[in-house]
């Protein structure tokens, strides 16, 4: 793994500027005018209750939602300033932006070929890069010394919290700046879910972490801010330590004590 | 939603106005014990911080086991660990009534007492631990505020009694018994005052001690 440069990681400027952003599902407005800055080298949770929106505008950050139908955005999204629906090529785009899912997805294929996979598509094929790639994105990701001997065997074998970080690190592999992680954790035990926090932690310092959480003690333990959303709005933002301490807005106050949702 | 988190933070809620009532008592059974020399209110007052001490491994397992089992945020938060704060002070006081309460069974300090008028002392730190609770319980920052001004009222009659006692220091032993029993009841001002900004602390998030 290379050497991180010491200026990377106190980079000052917002990774994500997102301003007036509205999104409807055809008629139903899912997203209504939100403003939030995203720092990098932080994990910022977007918590709130189911149908909120939470998910909706992590997807947005790297034109999920374009690929559903009836979808349309309105506002602005830049990635270190650049718009990401004007002329950013969508797939530099998810190369930068990557994005780990609820369930563990990892493709029928070997252990090797699903981190190889990225990698492969963006035009590497020398076999010494890609061993490197391979091995470099399961260290970073916490999980090679469990499968260096195994990487040729399928990885749909791998217990659920091993190919969640298998996921991760298939989407290190691409080199990304950010990494989208949509309720990584629901789907695993106590152990996994602290092996996944733990790492989570580990890559903040490299990456730039959005995680989409209904676990309350998740947020409250990883994230450095949080973001709640309620019917489509963002209700409050700001450092975490305050928001499950001294929450601004009764509605946030309300659903972080589990008073609704 | 929660009904059962509501009910035990109400439970919490009510032992607490419960150990404060006990704190109460005790005060007032140590000064009454002073005042009229009585030992058998005394050993009663003794008996009683035994009971505070009870109440106070009662709350904290109740504190324990909602902190374990309901991984409290926000205000939630704030009162259970403001709960666990204020107990130890409520004990403390407890401690202080009690120590009163042993002078008493060793020494009359009865004529100090009325002619340095020691039951005004006793009125105003009693009110401070009344009122420190009922802040908790009502969620009341003025009051809680008012608790900490009233801290002086208690420090001014600290003063009185110690100018009152200078003559009889050299010539009567009481006199230093009952400047103890003074220092005492300042100190369970002190001690309401604490909790009046751990009450702060439940509310507004913040704890202003020693601005």
């Amino acid at each position: 793994m290379e050497k991180i440069e010491k200026t990377d990681m106190i980079e000052k400027k917002d990774k994500f500027t997102i301003g007036n952003l509205d999104l409807y599902y055809g008629d139903f407005h899912a997203l209504k005018g939100i403003n939030l800055n995203i720092r990098p080298n932080e994990i910022t949770a977007f918590i709130g209750p189911s149908g909120c929106g939470k998910s909706t505008l992590l997807k947005s950050l790297n034109r999920m939602n374009d690929l559903v139908e009836g979808c349309r955005i309105t506002g602005q999204v830049l990635l270190d300033g650049e718009d990401i629906y004007g002329d950013m090529n969508v797939n530099l785009l998810r190369k930068r932006v990557g994005m780990v899912f609820q369930k563990p997805n990892p493709f029928p294929m070997s252990i090797y070929d699903n981190i190889a996979f990225g990698p492969r598509t963006h035009g590497i094929t020398n076999k010494a890069k890609l061993d490197e790639i391979v091995e470099n994105s399961l260290r970073s990701a916490a999980i090679w010394d469990e499968l260096k001997d195994r990487l040729k065997k399928s990885a749909l074998g791998l217990s659920g919290g091993q190919q969640q970080r298998l996921c991760i690190a298939r989407a290190l592999a691409v080199e990304p700046e950010v990494i989208l992680m949509d309720e990584p954790t629901s789907a695993l035990d106590p152990i996994s879910t602290s092996k996944i926090e733990d790492l989570a932690v580990e890559l903040k310092d490299r990456y730039t972490i959005i995680m989409v959480t209904h676990n309350m003690q998740q947020a409250a333990r990883i994230s450095d801010k949080t973001a709640f959303f309620l019917l489509g709005e963002m209700v409050e933002f700001g450092e975490t330590d305050q928001i499950f301490s001294v929450p601004k807005d009764t509605r946030t106050e309300n659903y972080i004590t589990g008073r609704f949702g | 939603m929660r009904n059962r988190f509501d009910r035990q933070l109400e439970q919490l809620n009510t032992e607490l106005i419960e150990m404060g009532a006990m704190c109460e008592r005790a005060i007032e059974g140590a000064v009454q014990a002073v005042l009229k020399a009585d030992i058998d209110q005394a050993k009663e007052t003794i008996q009683l911080d035994h009971e505070i001490d009870q109440q106070e491994h009662d709350i904290e397992g109740l504190c324990l086991k909602l902190l374990m089992q309901q991984q409290p945020v926000a205000r939630d938060l704030r009162q259970i660990s403001a709960a666990l704060k204020m107990i130890t002070d409520m004990e403390r006081i407890g401690d202080q009534a009690s120590d009163i309460s042993e002078i008493v069974q060793t020494v009359d300090v009865q004529k100090f007492a009325h002619e340095l008028d020691l039951a005004s002392m006793a009125d105003a730190a009693v009110r401070m631990v009344t009122e420190s609770v009922d802040a908790y319980v009502k969620k009341d920052l003025e009051l809680a505020h008012r608790v900490v001004a009233e801290d002086d009222i208690v420090d001014a009659h600290f003063v009185r009694i110690k100018n009152g006692l200078m003559l009889h220091i050299m010539n009567s032993e009481c006199a230093l018994d009952l400047l103890m029993i003074a220092k005492y009841l300042e100190r369970i001002g002190d001690h309401a005052v604490n909790i009046a900004e751990w009450v702060e602390f439940s509310i507004t998030g913040v704890h202003t001690s020693g601005e």
